[in-house]
């Protein structure tokens, strides 16, 4: 069955060899082939997913699992342990430049939600952090994109540096940062638009925006219901920007999630945040525990 | 795979692409034990043989016999499409290519803004409308999308045009309140037009993965959707999953997103798709061979 939780796979699993009285290398392996179905059909990479098993079948082969009267229980812990672990265990903040202003560069493909996670990123860091940030309109090429953020800025009473669709998203960070030290901004949030990462000439175009910004945060907004794919996106930008954190959007949907261990696992940077809804005060921070046990479908 | 033996670690990595590609473990297996059992019937040994037998049972899967891929229209007179789907999977964009497709055969086509929650959604279709010399119906931001639509399906009366496309939020599947907003947009549309909407278009994003399966079934449930497009498809994702998608819940795909632009829009190809799946794998055997 289709998005069936770990823990009744695996019930279902030891009700056939209960009875044994102890269990055997050929129910663990059982067992792992329940995990790696479960994983797979949460969508974690099928890489991903090979390496994990090869650890997590080591570890349940050990003394306490085989020996356990409940091993069942043993290996959920055990799996669920090295999820969150793959995660990042803690949670992570946002960075902040001790010579304001700070600068965040939003990346991402097409639709994930990089202009949304912007707003509420300003919304958060005044509220919580209690800052002064500006939003910049980098986006010239999605119709209506900058007024899609110069609504968001408003709904916020929030400025929204732009220089229409005619400039180079270059040149608009460059003078947006000119801008913000001018006015004593402390933050800024760059939204780019959305791009392929094997689209060569934006990609391009992002390394340009970087080097002009040199930006504290490169966050990679990743949609929350992303398959196998998730891998090459983030290797791939990663390897073009060093990324330097994750922000996990539309989890407020009933996906498992599984890109969330991809993407940990090729870029090994932190998910920073989790969008939560449509709304610009939905996003919190990202909890990996929770993550792990929402994956196995527990 | 020219030269290779039909053996065990050739279907572990059939498995492998096809998973890699979104299709999803159950539909996977189910695959490999009836090609397993080919196999063994026909007795084939070498990978030569067995390559078109995967294609075939794949583009089977896709499409059957009695299947039109076209758009339906109406008989006599107007013709109403309602595009739904998920947040950000391009509804919207999708509409602006397909008011191109339709206009080029010669079709009038009028847009609702029936997104009215979003940011700048509604500058967004107009952008569009403008692109490919459309009209679109309007209200302000936050009214309510039902009456757009409703206001929308008197102009195109009235203006007698051929084809309207509806446009609605982006909304996830889980949401009731959401998805019961969009049951009402069809049922305005039901009782408007006899015998419509023609076509309840669902945009799904080819880097989905599982979980589109999911969005095909609840959307499926609220609207009755009659065919899908899949977007993004110029990216590196392969958008598997349809394959399930039809199997299970027998809705075919209609159009395929390919780019951003007005022209990236094509009708959909099973036997395209298909080789698509299997293009990166292949293409990295040759390299391994020529090296
Ligand atoms: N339910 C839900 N929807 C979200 C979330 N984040 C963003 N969205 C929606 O996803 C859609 C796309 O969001 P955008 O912010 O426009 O995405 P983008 O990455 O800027 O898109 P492009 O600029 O076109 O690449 C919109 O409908 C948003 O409202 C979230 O956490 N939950
Ligand atoms: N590469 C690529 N990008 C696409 C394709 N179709 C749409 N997009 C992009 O995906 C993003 C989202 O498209 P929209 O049309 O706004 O999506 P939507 O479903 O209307 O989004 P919401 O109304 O926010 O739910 C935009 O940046 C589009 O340009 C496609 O086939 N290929
Ligand atoms: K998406
Ligand atoms: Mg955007
Ligand atoms: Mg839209």
């Amino acid at each position: 069955m289709a998005f069936e939780g770990l823990a009744e796979r695996l019930q279902g699993t030891l009700t056939k060899i209960r009875g044994k009285g102890k269990v055997s290398e050929q129910d663990v392996k059982e067992m792992m082939r329940e995990v790696r179905l479960a994983l797979l059909e949460a969508d974690v990479n099928f890489k991903v997913v090979k390496q994990f098993i090869a650890n997590v079948r080591e570890k349940a082969l050990g003394q306490d699992v085989m020996k356990s009267l409940t091993p069942g229980q043993q290996v959920i812990k055990v799996v669920n342990e090295e999820l969150t672990s793959l995660m990042g265990g803690e949670q992570s903040k946002i960075a902040v430049n001790n010579k304001p202003p700070t600068v965040v560069m939003m990346v991402g493909l097409q639709g994930a939600g990089k202009t949304t996670t912007s707003a509420k990123l300003a919304n958060h860091l005044r509220k919580k952090h209690n800052r002064k940030p500006m939003l910049v309109a980098a986006d010239i090429y999605r119709p209506a994109a900058i007024k899609q953020l110069e609504t968001l800025g408003k709904q916020l009473s929030m400025p929204v540096f732009s220089l229409g669709d005619q400039v180079s998203p270059v040149e608009i960070a460059k003078q947006a940062i000119e801008e913000a030290k001018k006015e004593h901004y402390d933050y800024v949030l760059i939204d780019t638009a959305g791009r392929l990462h094997v689209d060569e000439q934006l990609m391009n175009e992002l390394q340009q925006i970087k080097e002009i910004a040199k930006p504290d945060e490169v966050l990679l907004v990743v949609d929350a219901m992303t398959g196998q794919d998730a891998v090459n996106v983030a290797e791939s930008f990663n390897e073009q920007l060093d990324l330097t954190g994750v922000v996990l959007t539309k989890l407020d949907g009933d996906t498992r999630g599984g890109a969330a261990i991809s993407v940990k696992a090729v870029t090994n940077t932190p998910i920073k945040f989790a969008g939560m809804g449509e709304k610009i005060d939905q996003l919190e921070p990202f909890h990996p525990e929770r993550m792990a046990s929402r994956i196995l479908g527990m | 795979y020219r030269y290779r033996k039909v053996d065990e670690e050739f279907f572990e990595e059939l498995e492998e692409i096809l998973i890699s590609a979104d299709v999803g473990v159950h539909t996977v297996m189910n695959l490999i034990d009836e090609l397993k059992d080919e196999v063994r019937l026909r007795n084939i040994k070498d990978t030569s043989d067995i390559q078109p037998v995967i294609s075939e049972k794949l583009a089977e899967l896709l499409e059957k016999e009695d299947d039109d891929p076209s758009l339906q229209f109406s008989d006599n007179g107007l013709t109403v499409i309602l595009v739904v789907g998920v947040n950000g999977v391009g509804k919207t964009t999708t509409i602006g290519k397909l008011s191109n497709h339709l206009k080029k055969q010669g079709k009038s086509v009028l847009l609702a803004a029936g997104d009215t929650f979003r940011a700048g959604a509604i500058d967004q279709l107009e952008v569009w409308g403008e692109r490919v010399g459309v009209d679109v119906i309007k209200q302000q931001e936050g009214s309510d999308p039902a009456a757009v639509v409703f206001d929308a399906v008197q102009a195109a009366k009235s203006r007698a045009v051929d084809v309207l496309i509806c446009d609605t939020a982006g909304r996830l599947q889980n949401k009731v309140n959401l998805m019961n907003e969009l049951a009402k947009v069809k049922r305005v549309i039901e009782r408007e037009v006899p015998g419509a909407p023609h076509e309840v278009l669902l945009v799904l994003d080819a880097t989905t993965g599982q979980n589109a399966l999911s969005q095909a079934k609840t959307f499926g449930q609220s609207t009755d959707v009659s065919g899908i497009v899949l977007t993004k498809l110029d990216g590196t994702a392969k958008g598997g999953i349809v394959i399930a998608i039809r199997n299970e819940l027998d809705i075919p795909v209609k159009f395929v997103g390919l780019g951003e632009q007005v022209d990236d829009l094509q009708p959909f190809d099973a036997n395209q798709f298909v080789y698509g799946l299997f293009k990166d794998a292949l293409e990295e055997e040759n390299s391994n061979q020529s090296s």
